[in-house]
């Protein structure tokens, strides 16, 4: 935390403005090349050009003065820290389920200090509803801040963390949880709830945002709303990710937490199933369930195994791949491969001897596919017959990415204890939707 | 005509203008619209992002007031993902950020060291964003119009915001082609004292844009917005000027509404009416008066059971309806702010009644409704009850403001030249940083290379064109207006025609066929080429240029059927020279008697026997040198 007020300015710049005492917020004048430019002083970026003086105008504009020998700064008056007015809480309504929403990072709503373009996030669950009042009439909302890091950052801590949070509040009889998480690693997140959360009594959402919530067309607050709607009302316990069908504010897809994947940088429809239907849609305030094998809500089956071991490795296989990055791996303590290999389920037949010495050594080495959709056939060629017999196990129509997570959270449960039979019996069982045996046709969604 | 200095008018220009680049300003959509793509629709809700100061911005409140459903229209050949912001924008187009230093330069005015992008929120659709990004390119320039220094205030670079293609009841349809085309604004300080100056100022500007050869031309490609006041009055911003020739007209118009609406403050102060009078006043139910009601406007909104309501303004009578010029008038301002307000048709007031189908009775029952005197106006609306009310607190707030004389506030300009309420003079602009997009140095080298590149001013073109080809000054400024330049020397060069000529057909004679309803857009640079060849030949006469043309625009055919057709062929030399031969024969006595006045009568036959085949004045000079010849003979 910078704390000369100085935020963003270094070297001689820093020093200038040091030299006449002002801060960032400060109204200053700069006189370059005989030229003066009246403004607000402003932050920096870190890793901009260090030499310049970025300047608000009285219009509103922001420019960057070079600053040379001859430049001059003059102080006129110290910037006055705006007072927050938080507008009137909408009332609450004791009747309606009660919705809890943890946030683990990113932004879901937020206010923005035009003066200085500051943009601060709501985090209290007044802050909150003030800024997306529509909460209100949906649920009693209550937010707890968990974490607040980069979905790139996520560990397999912060899932057990987040299995731990949820499980609290589920014997707190909250109706529903809601989860705001960045959308990078989302769909890991939601795999890791939905084997660490068992068949839970209410709906536990994961939901994010494409357009970060500082933008009038931020897709946050319409997912924020269809994630508290669903949490609060909808039929099911399942861990489930709220995100846009499409490219339009309109229609919100609830999909299963062990079928989803991200397929696209930017879009908002970036969230898809994979080899299975999003479970719901949510559109002009109803939700409309399509999914019939779910969990209905207050269900008593409900299991929390929250622990993980990192312990396994994804490897996306690739044309004159070598196979000697396995061995590499398991000598440094890699208990399990996930191989997303090509086509129905294979890689390079040098690969074969390889495998054949670490599962003989009870290392896990299972086979999803790197076309995403469809399920692994090892049985149709050849080299698949070999792969079978040197002990690969083939994952059906597992998604790579949960099978990763899946065996994470096996080896995490199960741990050292665990049989390399015990391994391969659990990865082939359903536990929570993420392999089913019959494949359907891909009908949208 | 108006004492312009007397009354302080004071206008600052903003031109506006979308540069003809290869690509877009953030992607690498074309600019040009590319008609037969494969077309999607979405549809989006922008809400306003709340501010730190929580404090609530008039124009702001007044979008998000007037907030619908936005349904997009999207071609993929002129849209990407980053117009449909589902991807960041790419880099500030390198060819766009030339331009716009260009001009710049062009205005003396100071390159901006390090250009940040800005987001300017505007949510009423016409963004798929919700806000429009900007950045500031230069900054303090000046240019000289009529011996007087304008100061330009700012050059910025911006995109350009969706076409709205249809407004609904509770949806707004956007095409996005046009989303996203650079636009260079620039901008100038408040120092115009007349109509005719701010068009004057208009016209140099638009110049210097087109020096650069990167801007568009054509409807809708230029937008200027003003800003006028006057002593006395407020700034107010008139957005969309599109026509130049528009710009005097809304000055003048603008200056006319502001003395009208300062004579009303007058008279109000004189009738003892105070403010709280009008915001006091309680809108009341009359629903039941117009019961029976012959007015179909009123009939239809209680059909659907809509509801009227009134409200008396005291002391407004009369002034309603005052109408010093056609379209101003209070009564308009009136229901110029609650239609953009509230969307509700009726609405009248009782300077204009009776009439539209309503009655002395109603208008007398109207009256002791509300108890209005003979002084009072009333104003009734008939809409929905919500949009009723809420029309009423928009009469209020507006008869109130009366007090004050003119209201700050953004105007639409319409074709004819007035102007319509649009919304709330935003506040301090809601701007903040782009962070998709890094700020970009301008370093010195960068602007010394494009101080080599400086395009010529249209000036100096126009100088060149004086000088090179005995033109007119007149006419070369026309040339270079017309974006002809090129045309011309091509033509004069490939045909060897008279120059003036060449010049006055590109221009004059274009623009006169075109006003006279002929579609000269089918005519093209070859149709003018060839017909030009056959004037340097000998083959057709200059003076057929208009028929000629004409034909080739309604009929489509090349200039030599043309030609054909009309029967417009110059006839060969020789006969024409023994036409003139057998005439000044049989003439020859009164040749002798009055040379002069022969000729003229001579000249008279021969230009009814060959207008518009052969050349005036070749024919006049063959009949003098034919008549010196025989002269000489005489001898």
């Amino acid at each position: 935390m910078d704390t000369s007020g100085l935020q963003g300015y270094s070297g001689t710049t820093k020093e200038l403005l040091e030299r006449e005492n002002v801060r960032i917020g400060d109204e200053i004048e700069v006189i370059s090349n005989g030229k003066r430019y009246r403004g607000i002083l402003m932050a920096r970026y870190e890793l901009s050009d260090p030499n310049y003086i970025t300047l608000k105008l009285h219009n509103g504009y922001n420019i960057g003065i070079r600053v040379t020998k001859g430049v001059r700064v003059f102080k006129i008056s110290a910037g006055v820290k705006p007072a927050f007015v938080r507008p009137p809480k909408p009332q609450i309504l004791s009747d309606l389920p009660s919705v809890i929403i943890v946030s683990t990072g990113g932004t879901i709503a937020s206010r923005v200090e035009y003066r200085t373009g500051a943009v601060r996030p709501a985090l209290n669950a007044d802050d909150l509803l003030a800024i997306v009042p529509e909460l209100a009439g949906i649920a009693r909302i209550d937010t707890e801040i968990l974490y607040n890091v980069w979905s790139e950052n996520i560990q397999v801590q912060h899932w057990i963390g987040m299995a731990e949070a949820v499980d609290r509040l589920i014997r707190k009889n909250v109706d529903g949880v809601v989860l705001t998480h960045g959308t990078d690693t989302m769909g890991y997140t939601a795999a890791a709830l939905s084997f660490a959360l068992q068949k839970p009594p209410v709906p536990v959402v994961l939901v994010g945002a494409q357009r970060s919530s500082d933008r009038p067309s931020s897709d946050a607050t319409t997912n924020l709303i269809a994630a508290v709607a669903t949490a609060a009302k909808a039929p099911f316990g399942e861990v489930v990710v709220a995100m846009h069908k499409w490219h339009s504010d309109d229609v919100i897809a609830l999909h299963r937490g062990t079928r989803v994947v991200k397929l696209h940088t930017s879009s908002r429809d970036a969230f898809h199933s994979v080899n299975s239907r999003p479970i719901a849609y949510y559109q002009h305030g109803e939700l409309r369930v399509i999914a019939d094998d779910l969990n209905p809500r207050g269900s008593n089956e409900y299991i929390c195994k929250p622990k993980f071991d990192a312990r396994a490795f994804l490897i996306k296989f690739f044309p004159s791949m070598k196979p000697d990055i396995l061995n590499i791996l398991a000598d440094i303590g890699i208990k399990g491969f996930v191989i997303e290999g090509t086509g129905l389920g294979h890689v390079s037949s040098n690969w074969v001897p390889v495998i054949k010495e670490l599962t003989e050594i009870g290392v896990f080495v299972g086979m999803t596919s790197q076309c995403k959709f469809g399920r692994v056939n090892m049985n149709v060629y050849d080299s698949g017959r070999d792969l079978l017999r040197a002990g690969v196990v083939p994952l059906d129509d597992m998604l790579a990415e949960v099978a990763l997570v899946k065996l994470m959270w096996i080896l995490g449960n199960f741990g050292d204890r665990a049989e390399l039979e015990d391994i391969k019996e659990l990865m082939l069982m359903n536990v929570a939707g993420e392999i089913r045996s019959r494949t359907l046709p891909n009908v949208g969604g | 005509m108006e004492d312009y200095s007397g009354i302080g008018l004071k206008v600052g220009l903003e031109i506006h203008r979308q540069l003809d680049t290869k690509k877009k300003l953030f992607c690498e959509c074309p600019t040009e619209e590319v008609g037969d793509g494969e077309g999607i629709e979405f549809v989006r809700r922008l809400r306003e992002v709340q501010s730190e100061l929580g404090t609530i911005d008039a124009a702001a409140k007044f979008e998000s007031r007037k907030q619908k459903t936005i349904v997009y229209h999207a071609n993929l050949k002129n849209v990407c993902m980053v117009e449909m912001d589902e991807e960041p924008p790419h880099n500030l187009n390198p060819e766009a950020l030339d331009v716009a230093l260009i001009v710049t330069l062009l205005v003396d005015a100071e390159p901006v060291d390090e250009i940040h992008v800005m987001r300017k929120i505007v949510i009423d659709g016409s963004n798929t964003t919700g806000f429009q990004r900007t950045c500031i390119v230069g900054i303090g320039g000046r240019i000289e119009v009529k011996n007087k220094i304008i100061p330009i205030q700012t050059i910025t670079l911006e995109e350009d915001a969706a076409r709205i293609i249809e407004v609904r009841k509770d949806e707004v349809h956007y095409d996005l082609s046009r989303l996203g085309i650079p636009l260079i604004e620039v901008s100038t300080g408040p120092v115009i004292e007349s109509p005719e100056e701010a068009m004057e100022v208009a016209y140099a500007i638009g110049r210097i844009l087109r020096a650069t050869g990167k801007v568009k031309r054509g409807i809708g490609t230029v937008r200027q917005d003003l800003n006028v006041s006057i002593k006395g009055g407020a700034p107010v911003e008139i957005k969309g000027v599109q026509e130049l020739e528009l710009v005097q007209k809304v000055v003048e118009n603008e200056v006319k509404r502001q003395l009208h609406l300062l004579r009303i403050k007058e008279e109000l102060l004189k009738r003892g009416v105070k403010k709280e009078d009008i915001l006091n006043a309680k809108p009341v139910d009359v629903t039941r008066v117009f019961s029976k009601t012959s007015s179909k406007i009123i009939r239809r909104q209680l059909e659907v059971g809509g509801v009227v309501y009134a409200i008396a303004l005291k002391g407004f009578a009369g002034l309603l309806g005052l109408q010093p010029l056609p379209g101003i008038r209070f009564g308009a301002e009136i229901a110029g702010r609650v239609r953009a307000w509230s969307e509700v048709e009726g609405i009248f007031h009782t300077d204009e009644l009776p009439g539209y189908g309503i009655t002395l009775e109603e208008v007398k029952a109207l009256k002791d409704v509300t108890g209005a005197g003979e002084s009072d106006a009333i104003v009734i609306v008939a809409a929905e009850r919500d949009k009723t009310l809420d029309a009423m607190d928009v009469i209020k707030e507006r008869a109130a403001e009366a007090l004050d004389g003119v209201p700050e506030e953004t105007r639409a300009a319409r074709p004819d030249g007035t102007t319509v309420y649009m919304r709330p003079r935003p506040g301090s602009a809601r701007m903040y940083p782009e962070t998709d997009i890094p700020p970009i140095i301008i370093s010195r080298e960068y602007i010394e290379r494009l101080k080599m590149r400086l395009p010529p001013t249209l000036d100096s073109i126009a100088q060149k064109l004086v000088e090179k080809y005995g033109l007119s000054k007149q006419l070369a400024n026309d040339i270079v207006d017309s974006d002809m330049v090129e045309d011309f020397e091509d033509i004069v060069s490939k045909t060897g025609a008279p120059y003036t000529v060449v010049a006055s057909t590109l221009t004059e004679l274009l623009r006169s066929l075109r006003r006279d309803g002929v579609n000269v857009e089918r005519i093209t640079k070859a149709h003018i080429t060839r017909f030009f060849e056959l004037v340097s030949s000998g083959k057709v006469a200059k003076e057929a240029a208009r028929d000629v043309l004409a034909a080739v625009a309604q009929k489509g055919q090349d200039v030599d059927r043309i030609v054909d057709e009309l029967g417009l062929w110059s006839p060969p030399v020789s006969e024409v020279e023994n036409r003139i031969r057998t005439l000044v024969k049989e003439h020859e006595k009164e040749i002798s008697a009055d040379e002069k006045r022969a000729i003229a009568k001579l000249m008279g036959e021969l230009m009814k026997e060959y207008r518009g085949k052969v050349d005036g004045a070749l024919l006049n000079s063959m009949l003098v040198k034919t008549i010196q010849t025989l002269k000489s003979k005489d001898v």
